[in-house]
């Protein structure tokens, strides 16, 4: 191999490692930004990821298992607004236990599929570009779904900071006493915020089980869910680093596992705790600068709106 | 509610589920079994829950199986104990980290017998019993050694203690001994399960040049980057054809069903006694599943050599001379490596490439 093209495969994987903690990510990001905190994001990925599995494996249909998934993680996503915000429940006890309940609801959905393979999701070929050398098969050669990421990303960016929406989401998230005063509905604005993010990590999830291993195992997402968070307070809740920070994340796993096939002395336990190293670090570092935090970061993050307060 | 109580919450009602599916008590004689994983896993606690499964089949009404699933080994003992308590007869617990909390149980319970799985410490009513992979990687070596074609073979590793690194050794032995040039890749994910990270670790093996693939983890992930590249692979624990049907050119299967049939045997008969049991591909306890038909018969029948002499006794995979990684001597001339020797495995044999971590 010459050149640069032993790096095309390492790229090729590095994006299908990074796909579902984008989806998640950008996600819980809008979800964050209206106020609420919503830790059951592994949860429902893997109940999005064996939805979408079914979905596939009955219909036959790519673009209906996607849907499934996406309507999955939103129904899980209502019922944590039922909880948290109808009901006021603390949210970060709220969101555990939406994971727990994921994981095992997922395992039940998901019996009689264990053991079935499915066809992966097909790559799309843009006809003459995918031949380009390097950057054909890297640009132009993936499935839907890694197009999808980088659209949502440019989207949810547009929407939060160009659109008048977006400005009443942040200022849900930021004051929420503020906002109701002037009229807004926080509960209203907030559901739909808790359940985009449900729907994005039905997605995430279902980019496991349909793209990146096709098949469906319990557990499948083996603490997806848990960077997907990390991943936020890492971009300091902006768009555009959440997918910075999901490559980053992404990378270093692939990096890692292919210095050590290359026979490098790397110590892999090091490299499999960097994602939160940075994280931390990061934390450690807004924390000293005030003004950064209180520029991106939700004000009312997981706090309960009454109100009649 | 505080996290600790939700959670504690959560266990005894995970616990209280899990035993009630066996029933209540009865006049029939208990059997329980404790798990680690998900009997859904496609892997190690699938097996053993064929084994349960094989008890009930083979005593039918004279039995009550029961099994809890997915038991934290930190969080074991309670449960472990109430079974017990609850009047089973004989309980086998499958996993390395259930064993101080088995033989603490077992302790306050002397006359129930216990049976711990990949385990060293036994007691009067606890016995342990495990199987020797390695041989069966050892007979896929010979097959891996024949069928590559770049001479590099790929394995994805878990955890290096000595069982996965005993695999590794078995396999690069027998790789070696049909074909010199043979070099082994390591690619440690340090998890039994994380699908993606398995199958990304096999992509980044292919991608150095290996166009085998072994796994000592527990998804058929790598089998499926497997197939889907064109390469080989060797399934996990289970028969996994299903996600490879070209790619896979065996699978090392564990089968604990005859030895969970033997001993609830011998505790309905009375003639149970401790006792420890290592056993192989002469015992059943390891099993090959059915050889690719793309493999070509003179490959094939060297397997099947392999695989008699193994179980006749006249193959022994760890038998000088060999090297290990660093130059030092492995094993003399005609010297066969004792079980002591081959529990403690630490080492890499020459041909394995890269540094095992420590």
């Amino acid at each position: 191999m010459s050149g640069f093209d032993w790096m095309v495969p390492v790229i090729l994987t590095v994006i299908t490692a990074a796909t579902p903690l984008v989806f998640a990510g950008i996600g819980e990001l809008v979800t964050e930004k209206s106020g609420v905190l919503n830790l059951g994001v592994e949860g429902m990925m893997l109940v999005g990821a064996v939805s979408g599995f079914i979905a596939a494996l009955v219909t036959g249909n790519y673009f209906l298992a996607v849907c499934a998934a996406a309507f999955a993680g939103a129904v899980m996503a209502f019922l944590f607004g039922v909880l948290t915000l109808s009901l006021m429940a603390n949210q970060v006890a709220t969101g555990l236990a939406l994971t727990l309940f994921g994981v095992g609801l997922s395992a039940l959905m998901g019996q009689e599929f264990v053991g079935e393979p499915v066809t992966a999701l097909s790559k799309l070929n843009i006809a003459g570009l995918s031949d380009l050398p390097f950057i054909g098969p890297i640009l132009f050669a993936q499935d839907a779904l890694v197009y999808l990421s980088f659209a949502m990303v440019a989207i949810v960016s547009w929407f939060l900071y160009k659109t008048k929406a977006g400005l009443v989401l942040r200022a849900v998230g930021d004051s929420h006493d503020a906002a109701h005063s002037i009229g807004y509905p926080v509960i209203a604005i907030r559901y739909l915020a808790v359940m985009f993010g449900g729907a994005m990590s039905g997605i995430g999830g279902a980019y496991l089980s349909l793209a990146y291993t096709p098949m469906w195992a319990e557990n499948m997402t083996a603490g997806r869910g848990w960077i997907a968070l990390a991943l936020i307070v890492f971009a300091t809740w902006k768009p555009g680093l959440v997918l910075v920070g999901a490559y980053m994340f992404g990378g270093i796993t692939i990096l890692q596992l292919h210095a050590q096939a290359a026979g490098l002395n790397v110590p892999s336990q090091v490299l499999s705790m960097l994602p939160y190293l940075a994280t931390i670090l990061v934390l450690v570092l807004i924390s000293k600068d005030e003004s950064r935090i209180r520029k991106h970061a939700p004000a009312c993050i997981g706090k309960i709106f009454h109100p009649a307060a | 509610m505080t996290r600790k109580q939700l959670s504690g919450l959560i266990g005894a009602i995970a616990l209280a589920g899990g035993l009630l599916m066996g029933g209540t008590a009865s006049a029939e004689d208990k059997v329980g079994f404790i798990y680690v994983g998900p009997i859904g896993d496609h892997g190690w606690t699938y097996r053993h829950e064929l084994g349960r499964q094989a008890v009930q089949n083979e005593f039918g009404d004279k039995v009550k199986t029961t099994y809890v699933e997915s038991v934290k080994e930190s969080s074991s003992e309670p449960v472990i104990r109430q079974m017990a308590a609850d009047g089973y007869k004989l309980i086998f617990t499958t996993s390395f980290g259930f064993m101080n909390p088995t033989l603490k149980v077992a302790k306050q319970f002397p006359d129930v017998k216990f049976e711990h799985a990949t385990g060293y410490k036994r007691a009067d009513n606890v016995s342990t019993y495990s199987s020797r992979f390695y041989e069966g990687r050892y007979v896929v070596g010979k097959i891996a050694g024949k069928m590559t074609k770049s001479n590099v073979i790929g394995y994805i590793g878990s955890f290096p203690i000595p069982e996965v690194v005993r695999g590794i050794n078995a396999m690069t032995l027998a790789a070696r001994s049909v074909n010199p040039d043979v070099t082994v890749k390591v690619a440690w994910v340090n998890t039994w399960y994380d699908p993606g990270k398995e199958g990304d670790a096999a992509k980044a093996l292919i991608d150095q040049g290996a166009d085998i693939i072994l796994q000592h983890t527990d998804s058929p992930a790598p089998l499926q980057v497997a197939e889907s590249r064109g390469v080989w692979a060797v399934g996990q624990a289970s028969d996994m054809t299903k996600f490879a049907p070209k790619a896979q050119l065996t699978a090392i299967i564990d089968n604990w069903d005859g030895y969970y049939v033997a001993r609830t045997k011998a505790v309905l008969d009375g003639s149970w006694k401790s006792e420890d049991t290592w056993g192989g591909l002469k015992s059943g306890m390891v099993e090959l599943a059915p050889y690719n038909n793309a493999i070509p018969a003179d490959v094939v029948a060297l397997a099947e050599e392999t695989r008699k002499g193994i179980e006749d006794g006249s193959v022994l995979p760890f038998t000088g001379p060999f090297n290990k990684q660093d130059g030092s001597v492995g094993a003399k001339d005609g010297e066969a490596l004792d079980d002591g020797v081959l529990l403690g495995m630490n080492w890499y044999v020459e041909g394995v490439e890269g540094q095992l971590p420590k």
